[in-house]
């Protein structure tokens, strides 16, 4: 039996400042929990540079149910963060990004995206106004390349800085709230998308209710000293367990969120990628600060007249997983996009994907076929997300 | 006396009298593949080589080949594997086999693992 995954590869390639593969080198760099997942048991893999766990022994259907149940424990210190400061920044920041952040209130987030001068993703992100500076996490496999574009693009604006080991963990599920409320009960009252400084054992912490698995739950900041201490402090609550990239992958997919490198890239504006909705009305053609940002153009001609693909759900009509990479056609054989992300999710019980189809057949319903092993696969344009979102939007 | 064998690619092959086997993954194959959500077997009546792939099974995460252990065809197909692809985690070497196949020579046996040597290897 061949124990290789078939496909496309998981993570896409992660080059450093001189070009070389992060990935394939020896000496992954470490989170502040990597001892902590070996305790725990965890299959390790290199992604982005970094030794991270992609399952522990419970699995990836387990880690992922439990976090639809209970509450997981995610590290995601592999990302990256950023502190950036100054009263220029976000003015700056728009400079980068299709979204506003000069009306951000204090200790609110928003999705955010950095666009090239094509109108293409650079990559998706989390922009927080954490009251004197601005908080942003950008993924871990473009970290490089988003400090180096801030960096020279908006450097004598405003004070960049990267909080290099400061660790992330992301604690996410129904009962995320009541466990995170034993140590710092204010965190009950935080609603969907905003931040808060609160204390957790004695540590002070940069908390957004946020995540990546269309449950309720937190992103927790912590310095890298304390980090294995509070993540241990979590474990050892009865409604946690320790999640890995596997189930962190299957939960999002469920949720319908884009997957930096697979369902978005440079090459995807937000509007193919069905994100309009993260592209703020001030920064549109009839809003306060319309344009500004890379890609201004395309990006606002693609608003008012359309575009040629859009990213929708996509429903395997059968058991069969249909993966990343599967051409899609039409039922009459026309040859309409390609699947983008695919896989099993757990609390679907079924196989679920997305990808991009020509805007005539993202009709929810429309039937389509995916090409899966040399053969054509029924499938169905699915509105998302597939699972029920559960953001807490106050009582 | 049949004797269960064993392949590299963590398949377990089990000879009956009548020049038939059944083929199946072994339980270290399970565990390391995880909950699996889909099995796809060949049709009743292939034919194949050894090492020819004759079947994928998907985990959440990835899909593996089932490769034929020796050369042969298909001549019945564990069908509780379409509805309960888990009943592979769950019995890997007895309930959770995946196709009985009709040996072209049983002399190809001799080439592979005795159980012995298999659980060796893993370690």
């Amino acid at each position: 039996m061949g124990m290789h995954p078939v496909g496309q590869p998981d993570e896409p390639a992660n080059l450093n400042a001189t070009g070389i593969n992060m990935s394939e080198t020896n000496d992954s760099a470490k989170t502040a929990l990597h001892d902590l997942h070996i305790e725990l048991g965890a299959r390790m893999v290199p992604f982005a540079g970094y030794s991270m766990p992609v399952q522990y022994p419970a699995g990836i259907a387990r880690e992922h149910q439990h976090t639809r149940e209970q509450a997981g424990l995610f590290d995601v210190s592999h990302m990256g963060q950023l502190r950036v400061s100054g009263a220029d920044t976000a003015a700056a920041l728009e400079s980068l990004m299709p979204v506003d952040l000069v009306d951000l209130p204090a200790m609110k987030q928003r999705y955010a995206l950095l666009t090239n001068p094509r109108g293409g993703v650079m990559d998706d992100l989390m922009v927080t106004h954490a009251g004197d500076h601005f908080f942003v996490v950008v993924n871990a496999a473009c970290k490089v390349q988003d400090i180096a574009h801030m960096r020279q693009s908006i450097g004598q604006r405003c004070d960049i800085e990267v909080l290099e080991d400061q660790a992330l963990l992301a604690l996410q599920g129904p009962l995320a709230s009541q466990v995170l409320a034993r140590f710092a009960p204010a965190c009950a009252d935080m609603l969907f998308m905003t931040a808060a400084n609160l204390d957790i054992d004695g540590v002070e912490c940069l908390v957004t209710r946020s995540g990546y698995t269309g449950e309720d739950g937190y992103e927790i900041s912590i310095p890298p000293a304390e980090a294995d201490r509070i993540a241990r402090l979590l474990l050892d609550q009865p409604e946690v367990a320790p999640v890995g990239l596997g189930a962190r992958d299957s939960l999002r997919l469920e949720a319908g969120l884009c997957l930096y490198g697979h369902d978005l890239d440079a090459d995807t504006t937000p509007v193919e990628s069905s994100l309009l909705w993260a592209l703020s009305k001030s920064r549109r053609a009839d809003g306060d600060r319309p344009g500004g940002y890379p890609g201004a153009e395309t990006i606002l001609q693609q608003i008012a007249q359309g575009v040629q693909r859009k990213r929708v759900g996509i429903r395997p009509l059968g058991r069969m997983p249909v993966r990343e990479g599967a051409p899609l056609t039409t039922v009459g054989g026309q040859g309409t996009g390609r699947v983008t992300s695919g896989g099993f999710g757990p609390t679907l019980g079924a196989p679920v994907a997305m990808g991009y189809v020509g805007v005539e057949q993202a009709q929810p319903g429309t039937r389509l076929l995916a090409e899966v092993r040399g053969r054509q696969v029924e499938v169905e344009v699915a509105k998302m997300p597939f699972v029920e979102q559960r953001y807490y939007r106050g009582k | 006396m049949s004797t269960l064998k064993f392949t590299e690619d963590h398949e377990w092959v089990l000879p009956a009298e009548d020049g038939t086997a059944l083929v199946g993954i072994t339980d270290h194959a399970q565990e390391q593949l995880g909950e699996l959500v889909f099995v796809e077997l060949p049709e009743v009546g292939r034919e194949f080589d050894k090492g020819e792939s004759i079947g994928v099974i998907e985990s959440v995460k990835s899909a593996s080949d089932l490769y034929a252990p020796v050369s042969g065809s298909v001549v019945e197909i564990n069908d509780e594997l379409d509805a309960e692809p888990a009943l592979v985690n769950e019995d890997a070497m007895g309930a959770g086999w995946f196709v009985k196949i009709k040996l072209n020579d049983p002399t190809e046996l001799d080439e592979l693992m005795e159980e012995a040597d298999y659980l060796q290897d893993l370690d």
